[in-house]
């Protein structure tokens, strides 16, 4: 009876392990449109509703432990939005500036708009999901191809890029954010001039970092200068990248000569506080702006 | 019929931990990281019901967490089997009594999973550079886990221990700690050897 009992148990645990190894085997082999890939989207459909209303009802439990959090870190968060604010009004002035000037000179060579963020429309989800772990990064937003959704749109939030979309659902889709171990983009730094492009990725283990790659290595990069978004273009058209130019992605925390020189990379901070997102904003559509522009008279 | 009930209730169970870790556990961060209820549940489950439904509810949480998030599928599976699976044996081996043996199963099957996914990613490559950070992170994780192990330890005993088949080795120890079948309790029952039943007779 006893050998029974041990027979049994230990052939279930092995059929259990092969049935999770033949899952693991065939997913990571499998497109994005196999049976699997499918079989998931089709739960992750089925379950968005409860999600959403889980998400609705448990925000008050969120918002309790955020006021805790944010209670701790008020005082000195005060002092450094008060200096950046300080900063960023002088930036916007001299941004204004440029913009106008931006679009004069647009209008005279007859420049169009595709390509930039002005030529996405935008669309505005709530987050319901999060995943917990440390590896895949991403978050579930209550808005998908119902709504204009497509997948590899831009998803901006708190004014910078926070990542891509990634699985599109009639009424929901995953967004996976600029710190998950699978992101890449072409960024450029805003380095007064010379605009050193290479690609950022995330540091896997460090969700408040990003490195900057494939530098030169005499780039001109201090701290603190902006990160956006390359949003390169070849020119016949056939390669373009997925996000517009121009998109803020974060801040160079780090401009070591010596890694510069050695590895070609710097670290970048985000913009956007990724671990308490609430609201995004994705930009899809990318010929509406223009069209939405070209009407008015 | 209690099997059928219990099924129902492991499943329950998973797909609520599951939602509400979603909704709303992994947008609350403490010292940087999120709490992670699921492998406490598995843990928890297995510590309660033995190896063969530790495994198999390790096997479906998993699974099921790899859907919703939209996971790579039978990875967290894999790792939860294990986690179900060990907790089980821990109860059939050595049946602690020991209230703080979940706190100390909490924190390792969190660190078994963190460490795990970790192994399995770089297994499957990864184009990412890595921080060192990332083990600072499943420790304070680990940490945060075993905060809370204890709690969730007893809500999960608290939901499925009305459908639980009675355990005979835990009567007994039961009946034995209250003075039921302690050899002692009764010197006369022991030399005599008669029965409360005989007695009436």
């Amino acid at each position: 009876m006893h050998d029974k009992q041990v027979r049994r148990r230990r052939a279930v645990l092995v059929l259990l392990v092969a049935v999770s190894l033949i899952l693991l085997t065939a997913y990571f082999g499998e497109s994005a449109n196999s049976p699997l890939h499918n079989v998931q989207r089709g739960i992750v459909e089925v379950l968005s509703p409860i999600q959403e209303g889980a998400s609705k009802a448990l925000k008050p439990v969120r918002d309790v432990a955020g006021w805790f959090s944010d209670t701790l870190h008020a005082k000195s968060q005060r002092d450094q939005l008060l200096k950046e604010n300080q900063s960023l009004r002088v930036q916007l002035a001299q941004a204004q500036a440029a913009e106008e000037e931006n679009a004069q000179l647009r209008a005279e060579v007859k420049l169009d708009n595709s390509g930039t963020i002005g030529s996405y429309s935008r669309v505005t989800a709530n987050v319901i999901g999060r995943d917990p772990s440390l590896w895949w990064i991403t978050v579930e937003v209550d808005k998908g191809s119902e709504d204009g959704v497509k997948k590899d749109d831009p998803v901006i939030g708190y004014g910078a890029l926070v990542g891509e979309v990634t699985t599109v659902d009639p009424t929901v889709s995953v967004v996976t954010l600029i710190t998950d171990h699978a992101f890449a983009v072409t960024a450029q730094v805003q380095d007064g001039g010379s605009g050193d492009t290479g690609v950022l990725v995330p540091e896997v283990g460090n969700p408040n970092e990003l490195i900057l790659q494939y530098l030169r290595q005499n780039a001109p990069i201090q701290v603190g200068q902006e990160v956006v978004t390359a949003g390169f273009k070849s020119p016949g058209g056939n390669l373009n990248s997925l996000f517009p130019a121009a998109i803020p992605i974060g801040q160079v925390s780090n401009a070591n000569q010596n890694t510069l020189i050695n590895s070609q990379t710097v670290q970048v901070t985000p913009d956007a506080d990724l671990r308490h997102l609430d609201v995004v904003q994705i930009l899809t559509n990318p010929q509406a702006g223009n069209q939405q522009r070209a009407q008015v008279p | 019929m209690s099997d059928l009930k219990l099924v129902i209730r492991l499943v329950l169970l998973g797909v609520v931990t599951v939602v509400i870790q979603e909704a709303a556990i992994s947008q609350i961060t403490v010292f940087g990281v999120s709490a992670d209820l699921t492998p406490l549940v598995v843990m928890s489950v297995g510590l309660l019901t033995g190896s063969l439904a530790g495994a198999i509810t390790g096997f479906g949480i998993g699974l099921f967490v790899d859907m919703a998030l939209v996971q790579t599928l039978g990875v967290t599976s894999l790792l939860y089997i294990a986690i179900g699976y060990w907790s089980g044996r821990l109860r059939e081996l050595r049946d602690p009594a020991n209230g703080l043996v979940p706190l100390a199963m909490g924190a390792a099957a969190t660190a078994f999973a963190g460490l795990g996914m970790a192994l399995i990613q770089f297994l499957l490559g990864v184009d990412a550079p890595v921080s060192f950070l990332l083990l600072q992170q499943i420790i304070i994780t680990v940490l945060v886990n075993t905060l809370i192990a204890l709690p969730v330890y007893a809500l999960v005993r608290r939901i499925i221990t009305p459908v639980l088949p009675q355990d005979p080795r835990r009567r007994r120890r039961r009946a034995y700690s209250t003075g039921g079948l302690s050899p002692l309790s009764r010197p006369s029952d022991r030399l005599g050897g008669t029965t409360r039943s005989a007695r009436a007779q």
